[in-house]
């Protein structure tokens, strides 16, 4: 249990600093970063302290706008999707996790990718409304919002694919 | 009362959240007005000494591009002194310490730079400690970048013409017309010129400059050049389209602008009212 605190808390910490210094930078095509630092509220444990969860992805957000100078807008979208993580992963994973007996370690690669997607697109929709925080510009909203989705769903697969923890813990 | 406290502890995680989303959104709604976003800002300690130490790194790849700039900065500088004449720069004395003149500037480097956003903002690596306080300019050797928006001891805030919120003075170099500097957002090369009268008389390739009429540029720093106008709907204003001198996407040193004379010019303005 202190072994998995710990796996936390350095996730945290290495999401946010490789988010603010690599991926905040990167500027594909112009204006496309990915934000996978969401990978932390992706994969935290399903029986969290509700109230904990929320508080901290209130405050990972936070953290990547102080960096990013965006105001509030990466707590609100963070705050939104902790909340709604429960309706996207029984959406997703139905019996299994009212029985609590999903690990987000080992699933299918379908149902992994169905949840991130669920996931990443209420993220961007929240993130690129309150950013740009301008109906007139609902277009640019949308499309901000299509490619930016499409590339943090592709990167943060293969980060979820590729840092596969291979022990059973 | 019991009820109360049974809702209460009933709902706590809604409350929670409700509480949460509602601080996130002041946030943001204060981060989209200009000169009130302070309380979420990158220019603490943390994040600040951060973005120092990844730029310390990142500095050494840049070197080579930096000197050219340098150099060519130079050169023009020495073009500049010698065009002055000899005698009259050995024979005068400046008295660097009464500030007699009228602009004093102070080096710094950039430390973040972000051109993505529709409000974006630049951290520079001097503070309150070098004397660097709100509504100071920042410019190039090139053309502006921007306006300190706010400071600590260590870093400062710039408010990039890349900001939807920024306004800035500027107008044509061959005549006295003027507007204000705004970006719609879309390329971080090209910025818009709006109430420009249109008794101006405008020809792409125009240049733009400050127009010295506030306190924080001084007349005649470049801004760039004219690539598109056209008329608004009344047909009684320009909207022009300024491509920028300054390739906003790579900007390494900066200087920021002490007018000496802000205060003396701010109490004259403020008699009247």
């Amino acid at each position: 249990m202190n072994r998995d605190n710990l796996l936390h808390i350095g996730r945290f910490i290495i999401l946010i600093l490789v988010q603010v210094m690599v991926l905040n930078h990167i500027n594909f095509l112009g204006d496309l970063n990915p934000y996978i630092y969401i990978i932390f509220i992706l994969l935290a444990p399903i029986n969290i302290n509700k109230s904990l969860f929320l508080f901290v992805s209130f405050i990972l957000g936070l953290t990547i706008d102080m960096f990013g100078d965006s105001g509030g807008v990466h707590a609100a979208a963070c705050l939104i999707i902790a909340f709604f993580r429960p309706v996207a992963l029984r959406s997703v994973f139905g019996l299994s996790y009212e029985f609590q007996t999903v690990k987000l370690s080992n699933i299918g690669l379908g149902e992994k990718l169905a949840y991130v997607t669920l996931m990443v697109l209420t993220h961007h929709i929240v993130l690129f409304s309150l950013e740009i925080f301008n109906f007139s510009h609902i277009l640019l909203i949308v499309k901000k919002t299509l490619f930016s989705s499409l590339f943090t769903i592709i990167v943060t697969m293969l980060v979820l694919v590729l840092f596969r923890r291979t022990s059973d813990s | 009362m019991q009820q109360i406290i049974n809702f209460l502890i009933r709902n706590k995680h809604s409350l929670l959240f409700l509480l949460l989303l509602f601080l996130s959104l002041i946030f943001t709604i204060q981060s989209h007005s200009y000169h009130k976003s302070k309380f979420v800002s990158s220019t603490n300690f943390l994040s600040g000494g951060i973005y120092g130490w990844q730029h310390s790194i990142s500095d050494y790849f840049r070197l080579k591009k930096e000197n050219q700039r340098l150099l060519e900065e130079n050169e023009q500088l020495h073009n500049m002194v010698s065009a002055l004449g000899v005698d009259s720069v050995a024979t005068k004395f400046v008295d660097t310490v009464s500030f007699n003149r009228p602009y004093s500037f102070t080096k710094a480097r950039v430390i973040k730079n972000d051109y993505s956003k529709i409000d974006n903002y630049v951290l520079i690596n001097k503070g309150e400690k070098d004397s660097i306080f709100p509504d100071m300019g920042i410019i190039t050797d090139k053309g502006i970048i921007g306006i300190i928006e706010n400071t600590s001891k260590n870093y400062s805030r710039v408010i990039s013409i890349l900001n939807s919120n920024s306004r800035i003075n500027a107008g044509l170099k061959k005549s006295n017309q003027y507007g204000s500097l705004i970006w719609n957002g879309k390329d971080p090369n090209i910025v818009q010129l709006e109430t420009v009268p249109r008794q101006a008389l405008l020809k792409e390739g125009d240049t733009i400059i400050t127009h010295g009429r506030s306190t924080i540029f001084p007349r005649g720093i470049g801004i760039g050049t004219i690539v598109n106008y056209t008329l608004d709907q009344n047909k009684s204003y320009y909207l022009i389209d300024v491509k920028l001198f300054n390739d906003m996407t790579n900007i390494g040193f900066v200087y920021a602008i002490k007018n000496n004379d802000a205060r003396e010019i701010k109490n004259l303005e403020n008699l009247n009212q």
